[in-house]
């Protein structure tokens, strides 16, 4: 009795575990470019929400009273330098470099909880100036806005130690690569809305 | 013939082969090195500005946008490998963005943030 083999090219399986689509692109990449599309809509609305009440809180203290400029720049340039070691985590697994791949995930978690240890900093020298979240307008669109983004890179902490336990247990092979892609598209999206924050929210004068 | 089999390959992107592309069609360890400069160059030039007070505030609020701007285009062209990728995630991103971005405007407008009585 003849007995059938699967074949990947044969079936509806793609290499990895990726099944075939209409498009030829795989799902889980489609599925997360929709939720990145989707997320800007959540920023959308909290960015406008600050810059619709933006100067007009009736007590304060005010932005210009509190933020610290030279202390948010270095964390946004700690976040915008994370976006460089998450792409050379993905180089490296895409060569099938598990070391350095452990390195630049290590590091690019590393450098997100120093954003995240930064932000809770911040969140506690406001609250110490007498702002928190009932304070004024500003407090509210502020925490929210800045809460939201904190607490999605927390999330992309937490998916990147993930990877780094994937990887130290073995399973995560080159073949997987596009896991790593996926949270490093993550990642990447967590860092644009931070280079809109740091300009609308704290560079642009009231 | 062509190949569409792996999750790597280029999908009707429109653009050809681009020098320090590597086989999967994102930029060398290089490039991104040099971007990753260009950002931080930038963040730096836009906390520089901020602090020249001889700026007028809608030069100032202009010059700060369009950096933004870069910084946000260069992450999601090169870091999130649109320029290389897709166009069907190209379109699925700028649909999310011009729908944030209309959402953004309908609300300012709503709401009369541009009356002369608000200001």
């Amino acid at each position: 009795m003849a007995t059938t083999t699967a074949d990947p090219t044969d079936h509806d399986v793609l290499e990895a575990g990726h099944h075939r689509t209409a498009t030829g692109l795989t799902n889980e990449k489609i599925a997360m470019w929709a939720f990145l599309a989707s997320d800007c809509l959540l920023f959308g609305a909290l960015i406008t929400t600050y810059v619709l009440y933006r100067g007009r809180s009736v007590v304060g203290p005010r932005p210009h009273n509190i933020y610290d400029i030279p202390y948010t720049s270095v964390s946004s340039f700690v976040l915008l330098m994370s976006s460089l070691t998450m792409v050379l985590a993905l180089s490296a697994i895409q060569r099938g470099d598990q070391r350095r791949l452990r390195v630049w995930l290590l590091t690019t978690a590393l450098l997100g909880s120093v954003f995240i240890g930064g932000q809770v900093y911040e969140f506690t020298t406001f609250v110490r100036k007498g702002l928190t979240i009932h304070t004024n307008v500003f407090g509210s669109t502020f925490f929210v806005l800045t809460g939201f983004h904190g607490t999605h890179v927390f999330v992309g902490v937490l998916m990147l130690m993930s990877l780094f336990s994937l990887s130290l247990k073995g399973k995560l092979p080159q073949e997987k690569s596009q896991t790593v892609e996926l949270v490093g598209l993550y990642w990447h999206f967590v860092d644009i809305i931070w280079i809109l924050i740091f300009t609308l929210i704290y560079l642009i004068p009231t | 013939m062509t190949d569409t089999t792996t999750s790597h390959v280029e999908h009707d992107t429109g653009h050809g082969e681009a020098p320090g592309v590597t086989e999967h069609g994102h930029p060398s360890d290089g490039q991104y090195v040099v971007v990753a400069l260009v950002l931080g160059a930038v963040t730096g030039i836009e906390v520089a500005v901020y602090y020249i007070s001889a700026i007028p505030k809608h030069l100032l609020t202009t010059m700060l946008i369009v950096m933004s701007g870069v910084k946000f285009t260069a992450v999601v062209l090169w870091f999130m490998h649109l320029k290389f990728d897709s166009r069907v995630f190209r379109r699925l991103f700028a649909t999310g963005l011009v729908l944030a971005f209309a959402v953004f405007l309908i609300v300012l407008t709503t709401m009369h943030f541009y009356s002369p009585s608000r200001r």
